[in-house]
């Protein structure tokens, strides 16, 4: 049992609150599962600018003179510290050798996420805490993700709570456990993807995003994904501008949705939707199994 | 003013806020309730999707619930009249043992599930498994159903006006499954059977109990058991 949250806003006037939005649904759904919890925010991208999120188990060591550290390689890197995360903003053109300075430098910091928008926040304890201790309430975005975990296929970590993110602005949230997961993890670490866990989950995030890469769009990989997954999963995927929700055919993971002229909303239960405004009148329906359902900002402009 | 006709008012209608009182004091008064009592009906407002509302009724007692409730709303219900204004959660009316479940909404999935006897009606569609092993409850489901619905059931009888999903009956005992629209596919060992006479009876009186109006049993077609799996036959191990 793992509790998951999804929100895509289509009304431009609710984007200040998206954090305090997802955060409410993400706290509601604490009972399905205490062990970590995560949040992912798409922020409005700004021109020419990328955004890595890192984490650090050591976050006074490793965190000390980064942002001195990199301006060597990007002048223009700003670091915004929360807690065990930071928020590195650099140049996108110098985004690569960023990365590559910190890993060279700071070996024990990790990425959590990477792209022009998402911001991406996980730690180990209860989506109370955590959304307090990133402050994830502020947050305005487009859209965003949410998961609180209770592990079943891998450690309790940081590493291993979700969102997984495995592409730029690419991130995934499962409820479920996959049963081919190993064998697909092979054929994927064969295609140069690389993993930082042992998660099921995280081999789900690497083969959306394998596909993708191959030039597919969210809809069509979630399509393939129905083929070459096996197990149990209920997903809610986030990219740059889109916002995708698949079961597989048995369905047994729960999942909801409602939709009103403001936003897109996905819960594990109705009691995550309950306080989104216009809840009372949006039409409520519960995901078809195998069917996949998608929405993207800059199709819908 | 008049006390004696407020107190009468009150006492014929109990209102639980579930915004502002935990859910065991509902389920507690429920519980609470003895037999031949005067204090038989409830409100429920504010259910917010919570878990387990109004489970465990064992008085001839009436609850409005309005509003959505999640999972396992009027579970075990043993003679109590629970209504919901509203959509429910998985497993509502899970295990009835008599009574009647009405949810004006949609249900998610295994609604009914393993049920013994009353009736369960859902205005809206209900999802995967509807009545899965139900053992003599009745289902009616105004809307479709999803797919797995009935695996393993034993007896009862499940109405869909609606169309169902893959694999209906599935494993099938002894329940009795009438369909009017399409049914994708049909499980293992579940095949189309005559609509007889006392069928077509049984559906008249259920469909009156569920109040569905212009519509006649003869639209319907009963599904059941082809009776090949009961007993292990390596003949039929492939259909396993």
């Amino acid at each position: 049992m793992c509790g998951i949250v999804g929100l895509f806003l289509k009304d431009k006037s609710l984007e200040p609150k998206l954090g305090a939005m997802l955060s409410d649904m993400l706290v509601i759904m604490t009972d399905r599962g205490p062990d970590s919890a995560g949040i992912a925010i798409y922020g409005a991208p700004s021109d020419g600018r990328a955004k890595i999120t890192v984490q650090s188990a050591r976050p006074a060591v490793d965190f000390a003179g980064l942002e001195a550290l990199l301006k060597p390689v990007d002048a223009s890197v700003v670091v915004e510290l929360k807690s065990t995360h930071a928020v590195i903003a650099a140049d996108a053109m110098q985004a690569a050798a960023v990365r590559d300075l910190l890993a060279q430098a700071r070996p024990d910091v990790r990425v959590m996420g990477s792209g022009d928008s998402v911001e991406i926040y996980k730690e180990v304890g209860l989506p109370r805490d955590v959304v307090a201790r990133f402050g994830i309430r502020e947050m305005g975005g487009t859209h965003g993700i949410g998961h609180t975990r209770m592990a079943t296929e891998s450690a309790v970590t940081t590493l291993g709570a979700h969102p997984f993110s495995t592409g730029a602005d690419q991130c995934l949230v499962h409820n479920g456990s996959l049963s081919n997961h190993n064998n697909l993890r092979r054929e994927l670490v064969r295609e140069g993807m690389t993993f930082e866990t042992q998660n099921d989950s995280e081999v789900a995030a690497a083969y959306l995003t394998a596909e993708m890469a191959k030039g597919k769009d969210l809809g069509q990989a979630l399509t393939s994904a129905l083929d070459d997954l096996d197990g149990f999963f209920t997903f809610v995927v986030g990219t740059k501008s889109g916002f995708g929700v698949v079961r597989d055919p048995i369905a047994c993971k729960p999942a909801v949705m409602a939709e009103t002229d403001q936003y897109i909303a996905f819960g594990s239960e109705y009691r995550a939707l309950v306080n989104l405004p216009g809840i009372e009148d949006a039409r409520v329906w519960e995901p078809e199994p195998a069917t996949v359902y998608f929405w993207d900002h800059e199709k819908a402009a | 003013m008049d006390i004696s006709v407020n107190r009468e008012s009150l006492e014929a209608m109990r209102v639980f806020d579930l915004a502002t009182m935990p859910l065991r004091e509902l389920n507690s008064a429920l519980h609470a309730i003895a037999p031949g009592t005067n204090d038989t009906n409830f409100e429920v407002v504010n259910p917010r999707g919570s878990h387990a509302v109004a489970v465990g009724i064992d008085q001839p007692v009436s609850v409005d619930v309005r509003g959505s409730v999640g999972y396992y709303c009027a579970g075990m219900n043993d003679g109590g009249t629970v209504t919901v204004h509203g959509s429910a959660g998985p497993g509502v009316a899970e295990n009835m043992m008599s009574g009647t479940v009405v949810i004006e909404g949609d249900a998610s999935q295994y609604a009914g599930a393993t049920g013994r006897g009353g009736l369960l009606v859902i205005k809206g569609n209900a999802a995967s498994r509807c009545g899965i092993s139900m053992k003599g409850i009745d289902i009616v489901v105004h809307g479709s159903i999803g797919h797995m619905s009935a695996f393993m059931g034993q007896s009862g009888h499940l109405v869909v006006l609606g169309d169902a999903g893959d694999a209906l009956g599935d494993s099938l005992y002894e329940a009795k499954l009438f369909v009017r629209g399409e049914v994708k596919s049909l499980g293992a060992d579940c095949i189309e059977k005559e609509l007889r006479p006392e069928h077509l009876e049984k559906l008249a009186e259920l469909l009156e109990k569920a109040g569905v109006k212009d519509v006649k049993p003869t639209e319907f077609k009963r599904y059941g058991s082809a009776r090949k799996l009961y007993n292990f036959n390596i003949d039929n191990a492939e259909a396993y």
